[in-house]
Formats: structure tokens, sequence, C-alpha cells
């Protein structure tokens, strides 16, 4: 068809009102670049916020739960199979936090396709001894390359090295708030005793800061060898084993089926942490819902300038008819006048956004929570790109669509005969 | 007998806003290839709207209209611009041109809608009519920086661009002074004469009927004379 000739009548009539246009197209810009901005900006507030608990929280948590059998000898019992039993008060019997066959396992998790990787862990309830005080804590016994790896501990260790906890005998990293009560440096020895009341001197070889105020006060990190020491237990004593997979929606599934397989209790990250998911959802939400709105505004301002430019434009419209332009092709004029504004100044204002979002990603952000975070956080992902360009031009065109069936319909006669 | 290019058969028409008025009474009549005619008559008497549904814009009527033998009666919208951009030229009181465009493209505009002529050649062809009425020289000026007579010549190029079978003037002359009126009528006159163009004019201007080859004289909505 005459498609050049409609977008060259279509070129002209926008050259003719630049400035109209440029209202129009920097209205559409604008939207967009904000739409872009804040995306990109609440999704790397929400990664930020998230990767606090979740980069550090493993997918699939097995360990051995302390609780009552529900398998009760009763309820084996032949001749009381067929009947109600009530059995009240319930202890839990001599269930062993310890993993049965923790090697075995870990070799066969570690041959799973789905998993990234695992890793053991033993926690140690301990009392830090300052002075006449003493101090609550946890020790949890790790292998530091594989927490590092997975869990990004080396990120958290905010004064010495970490490796040294694996690489000196007898070390510690303590929480930053830890430290602070106990006012301990790095290369200073504190002194511990465990539940079973022995008493432990350990190095301090490093501070950990998760941002997490709670868990700083309490929590300190030590090699697996130095805390199986510290319980008097052997080298295959591991209460927990921590798994990453490659896919985390798969947690759920993936860890009833381990728990079944290996005989043994299973969390997955989306039970222990479903508070996380929620506000993310909402954030994400509402900054998708500013964005539209955003987006329609602009809209509006295009359907405004379309339709005041129709008014003037009457009798070209009128003569464009008369000469043989019928109501089908004035209307593609004014869509391609509407598309056109949407589709550059959508392109500019992709263009802006992902400026305004370098802008904000080197803008200086410090915080003690947050040791590893320096710049305010951005989310650099293509799907918002894709989504302020193809709403900026659902938008245009829905703005266009009307004053153009409007043009479309314009009577010839009535607007010549009307001079 | 000379080929039909026009004719009217039977055209009744009725404005129904406010109240039904009859303004066109049982108009029957033809023209033929290379005819001058005039359409003259009081304000009101309904020659312009005689004009607007022999120019297929105005499909609100009744009885039938054959342009170059063929019905134009019931056709759809996109089928009468086409017939319209290929078969009629306009030229009308207040020149429209679309300011938007030079002189040149806006001659040339009808004839890119046709697209039975390359760019090229449709350039060439506007180039041709504009030399013919003398208003070459202003080809790449934009359409409202060019005076009123000017305006006229090159709508009238523009109504020659896709040689039509026939040129509809509504008043061509009726808001340009003496000397350009003279200036467009000799242009009309020439295009019979020399170049066997069929144009159908409505006007008031007694003079310039008297001149013309043929006048049809309308009275409340009737044809009297023709």
């Amino acid at each position: 068809m005459n498609t050049k000739l409609i977008i060259g009548i279509a070129r002209s009539l926008l050259l003719a009102r630049w400035r109209q246009t440029l209202v129009a197209a920097i209205g559409v810009t604008f939207s967009i670049a904000m739409f872009i901005t804040l995306l990109s900006f609440m999704n790397g507030l929400n990664d930020l916020l998230d990767g606090l608990i979740l980069n550090r929280t493993p997918h699939v948590r097995l360990y051995n739960e302390i609780k009552p059998s529900l398998d009760q000898p009763i309820n084996r019992a032949a001749e009381f199979r067929n009947s109600h039993n009530f059995i009240s008060s319930i202890k839990s019997g001599i269930t062993r936090q310890e993993i049965y066959n923790s090697g075995p396992i870990m070799q066969a998790l570690r041959q799973d396709a789905r998993v990234l990787g695992v890793a053991p862990k033993l926690t140690a309830q301990v009392f830090f001894n300052e002075g006449t005080i003493d101090i609550t804590g946890v020790i949890n016994g790790i292998d530091v390359e594989e927490e590092s790896r997975l869990f990004n501990f080396r990120d958290y260790v905010t004064a010495g090295n970490a490796l040294d906890a694996k690489n000196t005998a007898n070390s510690i990293i303590l929480g930053k708030g830890l430290a602070e009560i106990l006012a301990a440096d790095v290369g200073d020895v504190v002194q511990v005793t465990t539940a079973q009341g022995e008493r432990f001197p350990l190095k301090v070889v490093g501070y950990f800061q998760s941002g997490i105020q709670e868990i700083d006060k309490v929590q300190s990190y030590a090699s697996i060898g130095t805390t199986q020491k510290l319980l008097g237990k052997p080298a295959n004593y591991i209460t927990d084993i921590q798994v990453k997979l490659h896919d985390l929606e798969t947690a759920p599934a993936v860890g009833k089926e381990f728990a079944q397989t290996f005989d043994i209790d299973a969390e997955d990250i989306q039970t222990a942490n479903s508070q996380f998911e929620t506000g993310s959802n909402i954030r994400s939400l509402i900054s998708y819902s500013v964005g539209v709105v955003l987006l329609i505004v602009a809209g509006f301002g295009i359907f405004n300038i379309l339709n005041m430019m129709i008014y003037e434009k009457m009798d070209s419209i009128a003569i464009m008819k008369a000469t043989g332009f019928s109501g089908s092709d004035v209307n593609r004029i004014f869509l391609v006048i509407a598309l056109s504004i949407g589709v550059f100044g959508g392109a500019v204002g992709l263009v802006f956004g992902f400026l305004f979002s370098v802008i904000i990603d080197n803008i200086p952000f410090n915080t003690a929570a947050l040791p590893t975070i320096k710049t305010y956080p951005i989310n650099y992902s293509p799907v918002f790109y894709l989504i302020g360009g193809t709403f900026s031009v659902i938008t245009t065109y829905f703005a266009g669509f009307f004053p153009a069936r409007k043009a479309s319909r314009v009577d010839p006669v009535e607007i010549i005969r009307g001079k | 007998m000379s080929d039909i290019i026009l004719e009217a058969r039977h055209i009744n028409k009725k404005f129904h806003d406010p109240v039904t008025v009859q303004v066109l009474t049982d108009i029957t009549f033809s023209v033929n290839k290379g005819e001058f005619v005039s359409v003259i008559g009081k304000s009101g008497c309904g020659k312009s709207t005689l004009l607007y549904i022999l120019s297929t814009m105005d499909t609100d009527y009744e009885g039938e209209l054959l342009i170059d033998r063929d019905l134009m009666t019931g056709r759809t919208d996109r089928e009468l611009a086409n017939i319209r951009n290929e078969k009629i030229g306009f030229v009308f009181q207040f020149h429209y041109l679309l300011n938007e465009f030079t002189v040149l493209r806006n001659v040339m505009l009808p004839g890119l809608k046709l697209q039975k002529y390359t760019e090229q050649e449709v350039e060439h062809r506007a180039m041709e009519r504009l030399k013919m009425l003398g208003v070459d020289h202003l080809a790449n000026k934009l359409a409202y920086r060019i005076s009123g007579g000017e305006k006229q010549r090159v709508a009238i190029a523009r109504a020659l661009i896709n040689d039509p079978h026939i040129i509809m003037g509504d008043e061509p002359t009726g808001n340009l002074d003496k000397r350009n009126s003279d200036v467009v009528f000799n242009i009309f006159k020439e295009l019979t004469e020399v170049h066997n163009q069929t144009l159908l004019i409505v006007t008031h201007d007694s003079g310039f009927a008297e001149s013309s080859g043929r006048i049809i004289e309308m009275e409340d909505g009737r044809i009297i004379r023709h």
C-alpha cells in the first residue's frame, strides 16, 4: 500500500508542529525514564533486602528435630491395631541431634544434578566468659570455603581473614556485636565454656557482621574441627547439612524428597522465610502501579495534543479526503503520528532510565548494617526495559486511537461548506 | 453523440436538520467530455449541495450518479476516495493547500496516492503542470507563503495531476480579485480548448458563466435552464 506516503505525511504534520510534538514526546520520555528508574531501584532494594537473609540461608536444611516419636510402641502392637489409642504425656525420646551417615549423605547430595553445593554445619551453645560475666552465644562450626562459595560468608567478615578460621587452630570469628561486648580485638584470646562445663581459649581471627544486630550479638563462627573439639565429638559429628540448589523454586519439593530418601527432617527456604517473599511482592506491585500510572498520564498528554492537532488540521483532513484519501488513510496517518511519538519518546526514555539508574548506582550508600553495600542498589534487569518499551507503544497507540478515529470520520463537505 | 463523463439521474436531496427541507428536486442532466459547464443560481438554490453530491463526497441523496458511465451510488468510502483521487479534480473557493508542505509536494500528493507513477514521474508531472500555470518558480516554497491568486493556480495544478475526467470547482474565483479571476478563468478556458478538459464550475459570477461553454441555471433546488 502507500505506507511510505502515509508515513511521509505524518512526518510533515509532526515536524510542522515540532514544539507540540516535543512536549508530547517528553511526556512519554519522562514517564518511561521514571518507570525504569523506579523499578530498577525498587528491585535493587528488594534484591538487597532478600539477599540479606536469603543468600545466607540454605535452600534446604537437613537436620534431626528433637520431637516425640510419632510411632509409639502401642501402635505397633498387633492386638491394638484397630483401636484408638490414647497416650498422654509423651516425651521426646533419646534422639540425637547428630545426622547419621552424614558423610554418605553429603556425597549422594553432591552427585545430585539439582544441587549446587552442600555445606555441613554444627552448632554449639556456649558461654563467653568476660571476667565474671557469662554471655550466652552460639558457635557455628562451618566449612569456611564451602560456606563462602555458597552463602557469601567471606563478604560478611569485615575484619581479619575468613580463611584464618580454618588455617589457625582453635580460632573463632566473632559477631561484631559480640566482639564489642567482649571488648575483643582481632588477635585476642576469648574464653569459652561449653554446655558440658569445659573451658576453652579461642583466638579471635576476625569479625563477622551480618547487618542484623540480633544475629551479630549472638553468633560466631569457627571451623568444623574446632567446634567438634569444643563439644568433645568425633570428626563425623554434624548436626545440619545445608543444601543450595540450582533452582530456588524447587526447594519445597526437593526438600520433601530428601527427607524421605535420607529419613531426616528437611526445612526449605520458602517455609523458613515466607515473609520476605511477601514483602518483595508488595514492593514490586507498588512500583509497577506507580509506573503504569505515569504512563497512563503520558498517554492522556498525547491524547490531548492529538485532539488539538485534529481540530487544527480539519481543513487539511478535508482536503486530503476531497483529493482521494479515504477515512482509513487519514486514520493511519494519525496513528502513525501517535506511535512515532510513543516509539521515539519511549526509546529516549529507556536511555534516560538507564542513565538515571547508573547515577543512582553510583551514589554512595554506607550503612553499618550492610557492610557489603557501598552504593545504592540497582537491578538492571532487561525485563523492565522490555515492559517499559512495550507499554509506551501500547499507551500511545490507545492515546492515538480515538483522535485518529475522529479524524477519519471528518466529513469534508461540512468543513468545506462551513467556511 | 460525444462521450458522457458525468450523468445525474433524478437526484433528490433533503436536509433533515432541524426540519426536513427539500434542497434538490429531480436533478437530471449530463456533461459531455470537453464541455465547460457553469452552474449558476442564487445563494441557497442548492448549487453547492449539488456539486458535493456530484463530487461523491456527499453520499446522502436519492437518485443515481454516474461518472465515466460507472454508477457511483452505494459505493464504499474507500472506493469513492479512489474514484475522487483518479477521476475528479477539485478547486475550491478557499484554496485549501496543506500548509505543512511545499507547493510542489501539495501538487504531488494526489499523484503519490494514486500510485500509478513513480515518485520521480509524479514530481516531473507536477512541475509540468506548475509550469503550465506559470507558478513553477514557487515550487519549493511552503504553501502558506504564497499569495491567494498563486494558491488558486497551485490548487488547479493539483486538480490536474492525475489527468482527471472532470474538474469541479466551487466558486474558484469567488475569493479572488478581478485580475486573478481573469487569470484563473483564462486557465480554465485554455484547459477546455487546448487540452479538451471537462469542467464543471459552480459560480455566481454571471460574467464568468456567460463566457463558459454551457450554463446550468438553478432555482429552488431545480434546474430551470441547461
